[in-house]
Order: C-alpha cells, then sequence, then structure tokens
C-alpha cells in the first residue's frame, strides 16, 4: 500500500536536492542559455527568411533538447539510487516507516518535476524573448515541444534510475550513463544507418530500429508536429507516414511513456531483488 | 524495566543472511521481551550489523523477524513504526540543518503537526546546534541527532548498531548514560556492540555472535564465568605493605607476581573482588587497581 504522503515528503527532499546539485543547475542554466541564444538567432533571420519566431525557435531546440535532455535526465536518475546507497542514507531512509514503492516514488517524481522545471525555464525565457521580439506565430508547435522535451526527459531519468538500481556505486552509475547518452546521442543515427547498410534492412526494419532508440522517437514526433511531414527523415520517415498516418503520434508518444514505465518497474524489481547495499 | 512474563516484542526465528558464499548470519533465533536491553556481541565481522539490520528487513533474509506481532517481510512499514533505528555509520542529507533534518524525519513518521521538539532536543543537548548544518556536527553530535531522530514518535524499541563506536571516551560516557536513562524509562533496547565493559553496563542479556552464528545466550554477569576468560588485576599498594599482601594472595591460592608499585593478580571470572577483599580483610590500603 503506497502512502502518497510520504511519495510527497520524498518528492519534495529529492526537489530541494536538485537546486543544490551543482551539475543539475549548469545543465539548466546552459539549456536555458542556449536556447535563447538559438531563438535570438532565429528572430534575427526573420527578416530575411520571412519565417516567425516560435516554429523557426522550435526547428533549431530540437537538436539542443536531442543533446542537453537526456543527458541531465540519465546522470540525475544514475544518481539517484546509487549515490544515496554510496552514502548510507539510502539505508536510513529504508529504516523510516516508508516502504520501497514510496521511496522509489518519490525519489522518481521529485527528479522529474526538477526536470520538467529546468526545460520549463529554459523554454519560458525563451519564449518571452519571442513574444517581446513579436514573433507570436506557431505557439502550439512550440508547447508540443515542450512537451515532447519533458517526457524524453522523464524517460531518459527512468533510464538513469535502472542503471543506478543496478550499480554499486554512484560513480560506476554515472560513467554507465554518460557511455549510454554517447551511444544514443552520437552514434544513434549512425548505428541505424550502419546496420541498415550491413544487414540489408527493409524500410520497415528501418523504422521500427528507429523506434528502439527514445531519442529517435522524439526526434520524429518532434519533425512531424513542426513540419506535419517526415520527408527530412528520408524513406523512412515517408513509410512511417503512409503507414501509420494519423495515428503516428499517438505510437510516438505511446512509445516514449513505455520508455518511461518500463525502465522504472525495472529498477523497482532490481532494487527490491538487491535491498539497500 | 524487562517484562519477561508478557509476550516477547520481537521474535526472530531461523534468521539466516547469505551474501553469496558467505554466510554473515547462520540460523540465529532469539526473542526480545519489552522492557528488555538485549546485546548483540561479538567481533568485527561476528554478523551484529547484519542481524540488526534485517531486523528492520532493510535486506532480503531466510527466516522470520516478528516485532510485536507483525512480520517485518509484510508488515515493515507497521513494524517500523514501532522502532527507532540508530546506525553505525551516520548517514544523513549534509546540508539540511538539524532542525530541517527533525523535521523531514518527524513527517515520516508521522509525527503530529505542531509537535514541540525543545524537550527532546533539551534532553540529548542539541538546543544550541539546530540551525547548524549536519556536516558541521561533531560526531559525539550527530550520534545524539541520530538517537533524537529515533526518539521521534517515541517508539518502544531502539534498535543501536554500535551505538559508540565513534564516539571519544567522554561522548561515550554520555551516550551511554542517555541509554540507560531510556532503558529505565521502559524502552527496549537491542543493541550491537563488540565492548564488553558497554554490554555489562547496559544489557540485561547478552547474545554472542561469532561467525554468524549464536553461540551463547546469557546475563551479563553470567558471561566472563561462561566465556572462561581470566583477567589480570593490577593493584597498588604502599611500598611496605607489597610484601604482605603478596604472601596474603599466595596463602590462597591465588597466581600473585611484583609488579612495580604493587603486585599483578591473575584472576578468574567472577572472582575479581575476592583479592582486594582478602587485602581489605588483612588491613592493606589499596591505593588504586586496574584491570588488564
Amino acid at each position: 500500500m503506497v502512502d502518497f504522503e510520504n511519495v510527497l515528503i520524498l518528492a519534495q527532499k529529492e526537489l530541494h536536492d536538485a537546486g543544490r546539485n551543482r551539475w543539475f543547475m549548469l545543465y539548466a542554466l546552459a539549456f536555458a542559455g542556449l536556447s535563447l541564444a538559438l531563438a535570438w538567432m532565429a528572430l534575427m533571420g526573420t527578416g530575411r527568411y520571412g519565417l516567425a519566431g516560435f516554429g523557426r525557435t522550435s526547428a533549431s531546440l530540437i537538436n539542443l533538447v536531442l543533446l542537453i535532455v537526456p543527458l541531465m535526465g540519465l546522470t540525475l536518475g544514475a544518481l539517484g539510487l546509487a549515490g544515496e546507497r554510496e552514502q548510507g542514507t539510502l539505508l536510513y531512509l529504508l529504516a523510516q516507516p516508508i516502504n520501497q514503492a514510496e521511496l522509489l516514488l518519490g525519489k522518481f517524481a521529485g527528479l522529474a518535476l526538477a526536470l520538467v522545471a529546468a526545460l520549463a525555464l529554459g523554454f519560458g525565457l525563451t519564449a518571452l524573448l519571442i513574444a517581446a521580439n513579436g514573433g507570436g506565430a506557431q505557439v502550439n508547435v512550440y508547447l508540443a515541444l515542450l512537451g515532447l522535451a519533458c517526457l524524453l526527459a522523464i524517460a531518459s531519468l527512468s533510464v538513469g534510475f535502472l542503471i543506478s538500481a543496478l550499480a554499486p556505486r554512484g560513480s560506476t552509475a554515472v560513467g554507465v550513463a554518460l557511455f549510454l547518452w554517447l551511444l544514443l546521442v552520437f552514434f544513434g543515427d549512425l548505428g541505424v544507418m550502419g546496420t541498415a547498410l550491413v544487414l540489408e534492412l527493409s524500410v520497415d526494419q528501418l523504422f521500427a530500429l528507429a523506434l528502439a532508440n527514445p531519442l529517435q522517437l522524439f526526434k520524429i514526433a518532434a519533425v512531424y508536429s513542426l513540419r506535419q511531414n517526415l520527408d527530412v527523415l528520408g524513406p523512412a520517415g515517408v513509410y512511417a507516414i503512409r503507414t501509420y498516418g494519423s495515428q503516428l503520434i499517438p505510437l510516438l508518444v505511446g512509445l516514449l511513456i513505455a520508455w518511461v514505465v518500463v525502465p522504472f518497474v525495472a529498477a523497482a524489481f532490481f532494487f527490491k531483488r538487491r535491498g539497500v547495499l | 524495566m524487562k517484562d519477561t512474563m508478557t509476550d516477547p516484542i520481537v521474535q526472530v526465528s531461523g534468521l539466516t543472511k547469505r551474501f553469496g558464499a558467505l554466510t554473515a548470519v547462520d540460523d540465529v533465533s532469539f526473542d526480545v521481551h519489552p522492557g528488555e536491553a538485549v546485546a548483540l556481541w561479538g567481533a568485527n565481522g561476528a554478523g551484529k550489523t547484519t542481524a540488526l539490520r534485517c531486523l528492520l528487513h532493510l535486506m532480503p533474509f531466510s527466516g522470520t523477524v516478528t516485532i510485536a506481532g507483525k512480520d517485518v517481510k509484510k508488515q515493515g512499514k507497521a513494524a517500523r513504526f514501532l522502532v527507532g533505528f540508530v546506525p553505525q555509520e551516520l548517514s544523513f542529507h549534509d546540508d539540511l540543518t538539524v532542525a530541517q533534518t527533525l523535521v523531514f524525519y518527524a513527517r515520516l513518521k508521522k509525527v503530529a503537526d505542531g509537535y514541540d521538539f525543545t524537550p527532546l532536543l533539551e534532553r540529548l543537548e542539541l538546543l544550541p546546534h539546530v540551525q547548524k548544518r549536519v556536516r558541521d556536527l561533531s560526531g559525539g553530535l550527530k550520534q545524539r541527532l541520530a538517537l533524537a531522530i529515533a526518539l521521534l514518535a517515541d517508539p518502544p524499541i531502539l534498535v543501536l548498531d554500535e551505538p559508540t563506536s565513534n564516539l571519544d571516551i567522554r561522548a561515550r560516557e554520555d551516550f551511554l548514560r542517555f541509554l540507560h536513562d531510556l532503558r529505565e524509562s521502559g524502552k527496549t533496547l537491542v543493541f550491537s556492540s563488540h565492548r564488553l565493559e558497554e554490554v555489562i553496563a547496559l544489557a540485561d542479556r547478552v547474545l554472542l555472535l561469532e561467525a554468524g552464528k549464536l553461540v551463547l545466550a546469557a546475563p551479563p554477569h553470567e558471561l566472563e564465568k561462561e566465556l572462561g576468560r581470566a583477567s589480570t588485576l593490577h593493584v597498588i599498594l604502599p611500598a611496605p605493605t607489597i610484601e604482605p599482601a603478596l604472601e596474603i594472595l599466595a596463602a590462597h591460592g591465588l597466581p600473585v607476581s611484583r609488579n612495580g608499585q604493587g603486585v599483578r593478580i591473575r584472576v578468574q571470572p567472577g572472582a575479581k573482588a575476592e583479592a582486594l577483599r582478602l587485602l581489605h580483610d588483612a588491613g592493606i590500603l589499596v591505593e588504586d587497581f586496574s584491570l588488564e
């Protein structure tokens, strides 16, 4: 039986801790600063190319989100359990009248809120800049991108949590998280392309392979929200539109939600089996 | 004080904990009655800490542990409401102040809103330190903070893992005094220690663990007898009385020898006072003594 008051107490504590986490604050400020810079550049080009602020900025933000948001989520999640296990605070917490489910849910909810707050800060400041400069078009695209970025952040957090549940030490967990981030960000596209070439994959297999990477899920969903087509993604994009049509966005969002739920459940399973040591 | 007429408040049956090939706790069973102070005693690595952690179900184990009838595996949260825990390694969130730490744990322990922390803080002499960050506290103050947290919500049982291991001698005496008062007030204590003097001072019953096995359960005054360990008593005497003392003690069969300013006597468990009584009866002034 989960006591949601305990979940709330623990979530508040995590939120407080995230505010004191220098790395997290650095990521959050870097994201806000870079998104402001991208928006500024987009606004500078408005006169020249005749494009409005929010849509153009959203296009620029997709790559920034792909780079920074998984890094924030993975590292924050990786330290979530392993760091406290190493310090001994996890053992002390579980000696109190709470259960493991409350502890995991509380920590996860607090960290997820911290990530959403960091993204809201970056997107919010950028929106103010765009609005102040009169670029008010395609607000819905911008909000959709914020929603997808939050989902990607929470999915990354969940994967980080799974790493944290399995790793013996905080440093190991962060190391694995950084390696995974590199793999997903830098080798995701190349890996899919290389595998497709070597194995001579069909276009549907290629698309299925892309869906295995949460970053690709975000990218496809974000590009589709922005342009209403996926021509820019090549044959796999065209295949996706023809096959799934209007069901594509629910499919991509559903898979991103699965990336939140499945690693979290696995983390809970391994955490329970392993205990707090 | 202990009440052995009532049902045990802690029941441990067949407790076994393995880490891979290593059996840290091996088929240990014991009961603790309300108000009783029970010590787990043994060398480092004997399994004391692991056994205490299993009492709180902080790790998976085989066997059963019940606290006030609640199986810790099935009703762990309800069981932990009845227990205040003081760990060996004090692991708080260092960036919180003492006040913030107390409030955080008080909320988890469902301490009523408006609870007045002052009497507890005064009793543990923590009141002047409430605004300090935990990282700035000394080992002794952190230990008191752990005890303050353990006492929040007034649980009937305290589980303490080597509660004085990180303290200097003065802080240790203070802390033992707190624990003694708590025992007198009716709390049930289950604690681990590798210090015999601590166990003797505080426990009603001692459980001796060796390599994870429970090898002896006895009251502390019977412990030395059971263990059969002899000690050496060093007695400081006025110089003119050393020779008569040697003669008297040797005449009563005690293995005695001269030692600087006095005599050295090998004494058997439970018979340490005999040598001092013989000297007193012979009118020999004992200036000082120590036991080794």
